[in-house]
């Protein structure tokens, strides 16, 4: 009996018949949920290029969490970015390694991006009903290019500043809405403390929250369609034998994200990521270079200057995007095979070899330009010796002293503040402590007559944040009142 | 709906072989001890990977615990000598460093110096160990008062009445050239016996 009900509703191990799990089932369908993941058909079985997908979201896990525990001790401000990110690297227990993680991981991302695309494309997956699919996947690819490039100006050192300048006039090349896009992406007209609040919101929570949601999508918008399967399968209504995604593409899966979490923990632990000087928006001699996966799109751009700037920044780009976009709406036929489909093919490769051409062409300029070399050398040098430079930590001096100077009375009154412990919690300079909330300002929300009494008779409020009342003569009230009435 | 094989099935396929098994074609020869060898390995390695890398993340989370953010420098309060005529407890203030993060934070922190009958030089913190308001000498009464919740000290900082659970903490103080020095340090709260925070 239990076997041929077996038959039917698959094999269901002890642990899932324990009776927490049926618990658990009956209120949350996890059982279910599990074979959905486990269980997906693949046509033509498991394979090594199906690996990207799930290493993706590996990395986006792993980002998700270095990320978090980074923003721990970072302060989105230009005055404090750069100290707290070197505190980091410096000071904090593992804090480059980590550091390091989340920033190679951010390259490791972009390369399985491209090899997810990659394999999507020259496999024909995004065809039979996977229009959506292919688009959210777009979508995907340029909110990560914005992760990358919304992350890199948070150190606030010199080579994210000026990237940044650059990134930004790029932007401002746009036709007709060029200015406005730039001010808005710089919160003004210049780089400063906005730009970087800005692209702290942008990095940590808008585009974060997007991606979510689209991976969400992503996800099962693939399960709805289903897996494509190998070049030669039909992926509307695939032929091949099937088999399960457990386990054997869990392990390959696995597999996959094993090298990639020991690739980036073993570079960032013998070759953690290095910070350099601070910011000085002074410098003018600092060459700005992108992270290496901007190369291309930085060497391209040096091709096209003047008024054909817009062809190069927003035209070709344009209608790249564009036939990205379209892809899956003007290639119909459902032939997979990339050498059925040469132009597509071509196309593709062409643009790939084209970007790590340029890539290689923009290292090989500033290789063999001398003057580029050296200052290039040069800034290698500065960062180097920062990084040897021990942590200098900000310092913060007492609050600084009311500026202008007290009257007699209020002299008076400050001296009455300290000797009745006043100043225990409200602070030396009426600032306020963790004990007791500050004075300064007191006197526009209370007049003299309404200041008199709480101060004889504190509100529950007060007593209750154990204020007790100011037992002086009216003469020393007076000028404890004066003292106050100074305090702005 | 869901395909059935057995492990053994499943790692000896080749791909280009794969064969679909159906419910139907299960001929329930499973081998259990080789899916749930599979299951642990799996299980008992992804742990033990997500053990050792949060390792790291634990101890960057941990890493201010384990910082003295407090000097344990000498302050100097001048020449001993400027104690001398006094016999009421004198209010002093001195700047302390503290580490705060990434930051060096000096701030003020009021010391009692008291000259005992023999002549002895003591110093106090102005910190009450009931609840951390700042005590103020009250010359009328002779005695520390506490102005939250009306403890009171004798003017050696023993404790006279109210909710305080200990004396006055003392601060650890030498003569250096005529020059009295201490060493400021807080304590623990509502405790009965001094316990130095770092």
């Amino acid at each position: 009996m239990k076997r041929h009900h077996e038959h039917h509703i698959i094999h269901t191990s002890e642990w899932e018949q324990s009776r927490i799990m049926q618990w658990l089932d009956k209120r949350t369908g996890l059982i279910h949920l599990k074979r959905e993941a486990l269980y997906e058909p693949i046509p033509g079985g498991a394979r090594w290029a199906y690996i990207f997908g799930s290493g993706l979201l590996y990395i986006l896990f792993s980002q998700i969490v270095t990320g978090v525990f980074l923003a721990m001790y970072y302060v989105a401000s230009a005055d404090h970015a750069h100290t707290t990110i070197e505190y980091i690297t410096k000071q904090v227990t593992a804090g480059s390694f980590i550091r390091s993680l989340h920033s190679y991981g951010s390259s490791a991302m972009v390369v399985t991006l491209v090899l997810h695309m990659a394999q999507t494309y020259f496999f024909g997956s995004y065809k039979g009903r996977r229009e959506i699919l292919w688009l959210s996947g777009l979508i995907l690819f340029a909110m990560i290019i914005g992760m990358a490039f919304t992350g890199y100006l948070l150190p606030w050192d010199q080579k994210a500043f000026f990237a940044t300048a650059v990134g930004t006039n790029i932007a401002g090349e746009v036709p007709l809405i060029g200015d406005w896009l730039k001010s808005l992406m710089r919160g003004g007209t210049e780089m400063g403390t906005l730009t970087l609040s800005r692209f702290f919101v942008a990095h940590v929570f808008l585009i974060p929250a997007c991606i979510f949601g689209f991976v969400g999508a992503h996800v099962f918008l693939f399960r709805k369609a289903g897996s494509a399967g190998p070049i030669d399968e039909d992926p509307i209504d695939p032929k091949k034998p099937t088999e399960q995604f457990y386990p054997k593409q869990v392990i390959m899966d696995i597999v996959f994200a094993t090298i990639l979490i020991g690739t980036l923990g073993l570079l960032s632990y013998f070759s953690p990521v290095e910070l350099g000087p601070k910011a000085s928006p002074a410098d003018t001699q600092f060459l700005p270079r992108p992270e290496w996966y901007y190369l291309p799109i930085f060497q391209w751009l040096k091709y096209w200057s003047g008024q054909s700037a817009v062809i190069g920044i927003v035209i070709i780009p344009g209608i790249i995007a564009a036939l990205l976009v379209a892809l899956p709406f003007i290639d119909r036929r459902p032939e997979r095979r990339p050498w059925k489909r040469p132009i597509a093919s071509f196309s593709f490769a062409i643009i790939l070899c084209g970007l790590i051409f340029l890539g290689w062409q923009s290292g090989h300029e500033d290789s063999t330009d001398p003057s580029v070399a050296k200052q290039l050398a040069k800034q290698e040098q500065e960062t180097e010796k920062f990084m040897k430079a021990t942590f200098e930590p900000e310092t913060m001096g007492p609050p600084l002293l009311i500026a202008a100077p007290l009257s007699p009375d209020a002299a008076k009154g400050k001296k009455l503040f300290a000797d009745n412990s006043c100043d225990g919690c409200h602070g030396d300079n009426g600032q306020g402590t963790e004990n007791g909330p500050k004075l300064i300002g007191v006197s526009l929300k209370f007049d003299h007559d309404e200041m008199l009494k709480v101060l004889r008779n504190p509100t529950k409020k007060m007593r209750d944040g154990n204020m007790d009342p100011v037992e002086l003569g009216d003469d020393d009230m007076n000028l404890l009142m004066a003292y106050l009435n100074s305090l702005k | 709906m869901i395909e059935e094989r057995t492990d053994i099935e499943m790692l000896e396929t080749k791909p280009e072989q794969t064969v679909a098994i159906r419910t139907d074609d299960h001929d329930g020869h499973r081998d259990p001890s080789r899916r749930s060898f599979l299951r642990w390995f799996l299980g008992i390695g992804s742990v033990s990977v997500a053990g050792v890398l949060s390792v790291p993340l634990i101890r960057f989370a941990l890493d201010p615990l384990m910082r003295t953010t407090t000097q344990t420098d000498w302050s100097d309060l001048g020449p001993a000598s400027d104690f001398a005529e006094v016999n009421v407890p004198q209010k002093r203030t001195i700047s302390i460093t503290q580490m705060d993060g990434w930051r060096k934070v000096v701030m003020e922190k009021s010391i009692y110096v008291v000259k005992g009958n023999d002549g002895v030089l003591s110093v106090f913190t102005a910190t009450c160990p009931h609840l951390g308001c700042s005590v103020k000498w009250v010359d009328t009464n002779n005695q520390f008062k506490c102005p939250c919740h009306n403890g009171a000290f004798s003017p050696e900082g023993k404790l006279i009445s109210g909710p305080p659970p200990r004396d006055l903490d003392t601060l650890e103080s030498r003569l250096v050239d005529g020059h009295l020095q201490i060493r400021y340090q807080s304590f623990r709260q509502l405790v009965k016996t001094k316990e130095v925070l770092a």
